[in-house]
């Protein structure tokens, strides 16, 4: 029982750490190198522990994140949806991939949701964003590998689900 | 454990159950976006759910201020000295401008008082200082930490010490949000220092740039003008600095000149902003229900000189300083 509520919290303070993170800023020249952590967080979880982890969840989360960032209201929640749509999906097949080729994987998602986000922003009728812009999944899917093995690392040693 | 495999995450094939749930929730993602690109219904959210929203900022802001604390901390005694050093002469500097200027500035209001008009130079500013939280990108946006109770209220002026910044467009009980001068949605109307032209200043998509998008062929400017507000429009007060004209061009219909101007205030670098608190006298078109003016008595005399000092240009767009979110007719021609 003590466990559950912990692995819970534990759950909930990623996200949150997530979003945070996303509100912090970084000095102006590494700004387009910002990941999107939120997207990174929700699929280690998706992959990790798909019963907590379904559309609703990460309608809700990307909700959140339209309420912080204020851009356009449900927007985020429409790209965390697809993203996490599309990682439950191939759940069974990402999880026993090597780490390269998850990462391989990792970096398509996080691509496909810049096309979603630069669709969304065209339909708003904003002009295209500079080339710098394509450089954030990248650093995402680089740092990815470690993302996963420290979030792993630190639930064997919380002993937590 | 990593083994366990369940019926709802098929190796190849999803089921139909899924997709549908996907659709739906896509489907109300969309609703929700149609419905804020429309209305605004974020700002009215975010205002309903600022009680939660607020700390997160402030916590969301503390690594930020962190660095420049620790910037500070671990300064070395020789930079700080030198910065000391500077800042002192900076202010002699100013204060021997200034003792020149007062005796102007007493001339300036003898013959302001003679003239019957309401104009004043004082200031009456409250300090801010600048959460530095990202907001999304490419989003020219600033957010404030003081709110609605620290009086502050939206159509508030925002300057630093070298120009305007922007104005305040949402409010929040103890933050407020800024929209910069550089905002696609954003105009200033401005006057040229040098030759007194006036025109509006409009934000652009693309970079920290102010584009002037319809001078007259036949007007006089260049770059390296100045750009003053010119207190048209009952928004901004007049006479502060805005830009400094970068480059003038034919405009793509060739009838109008094309200036670019970049703001004279540091837009991404304040971390102390200053609100101004009057609003501007209302010279030019008359705002309706505006608060701000002379007092009752004193109302009819200052109305022919207000109204003569504005030209009777009906030609001239009427700068609308208002964002667009407030207005639901767009500013850009």
């Amino acid at each position: 029982m003590n466990k559950q509520r912990i692995s819970l919290l534990w759950f909930v303070g990623t996200l949150v750490f997530a979003l945070l993170s996303m509100l912090v800023p970084l000095p102006a020249p590494l700004q387009p190198f910002k990941p999107y952590w939120p997207a990174l967080f929700l699929l280690y979880w998706s992959l990790e522990s798909s019963d907590r982890v379904n559309l609703g969840t990460a309608f809700i989360i990307g909700l959140c994140a339209d309420l912080l960032d204020g851009v356009l209201l449900g927007e985020q929640a429409m790209r965390l949806c697809a993203l996490v749509f599309i990682a439950l999906r191939f759940r069974s097949r990402l999880r026993f991939f090597p780490m390269w080729q998850q990462t391989l994987a990792v970096l398509a998602l996080l691509v496909n949701d810049r096309i979603l986000l630069l669709i969304v922003r065209t339909f708003a009728g904003e002009s295209l964003p500079p080339a710098s812009w394509w450089i954030s999944p990248f650093v995402g899917a680089a740092l990815w590998p470690f993302l996963f093995l420290l979030m792993d690392d630190l639930r064997m040693r919380l002993r937590i689900q | 454990m990593a083994l366990a495999r369940e019926e709802s995450s098929p190796l190849f094939a999803g089921t139909v159950a899924g997709t549908l749930r996907l659709i739906l929730y896509l489907a109300l993602a969309m609703v929700l976006m149609v419905l804020d690109h429309r209305n605004g219904w974020i700002w009215r959210l975010r205002y309903a759910t600022s009680v939660v929203v607020e700390p997160i900022y402030h916590l969301a802001g503390l690594p930020a201020a962190g660095m420049r604390t620790l910037s500070v901390a671990f300064a070395d005694r020789k930079r700080l000295t030198e910065q000391n050093q500077r800042l002192r002469e900076d202010l002699l500097l100013a204060n021997a401008k200034l003792n020149r200027m007062a005796a102007v500035a007493e001339q300036n209001q003898r013959l302001k008082e003679l003239l019957d008009t309401q104009h004043s130079l004082e200031l009456n500013v409250q300090l801010a200082r600048v959460i530095d939280v990202d907001l999304g990108a490419y989003r020219h946006r600033m957010l404030l930490n003081v709110g609605a109770r620290d009086g502050v209220k939206a159509g508030q002026v925002v300057i630093d010490a070298h120009g305007v910044m922007g104005q305040v467009v949402e409010v929040m009980p103890r933050t407020s949000l800024v929209m910069l001068v550089t905002d696609p949605d954003h105009a200033i109307p401005v006057v040229i220092e040098r030759t007194g032209l006036r025109t509006v200043a409009y934000g652009v998509h693309e970079g920290d740039q102010l584009s002037l998008p319809n001078i007259s062929m036949a007007a006089d400017v260049h770059a390296g003008d100045k750009l003053l507000t010119s207190g048209l429009g009952g928004r901004f007060p007049p006479g502060f600095p805005v830009g400094e004209i970068t480059s003038v061009e034919q405009s793509p219909s060739g009838m109008f000149l094309e200036g670019r101007a970049r703001p004279t205030a540091d837009l991404d670098r304040s971390e102390d902003v200053l609100l101004l608190h009057d609003l501007a006298e209302p010279v030019g078109p008359p705002e309706p229900g505006a608060t701000a003016g002379p007092p009752s008595d004193l109302a009819p005399a200052p109305a022919p000189a207000a109204s003569s000092a504005t030209p009777p240009r009906a030609a001239d767009p009427k700068p609308v300083a208002a964002p667009a979110a407030a207005s639901s007719t767009p500013v850009q021609p």
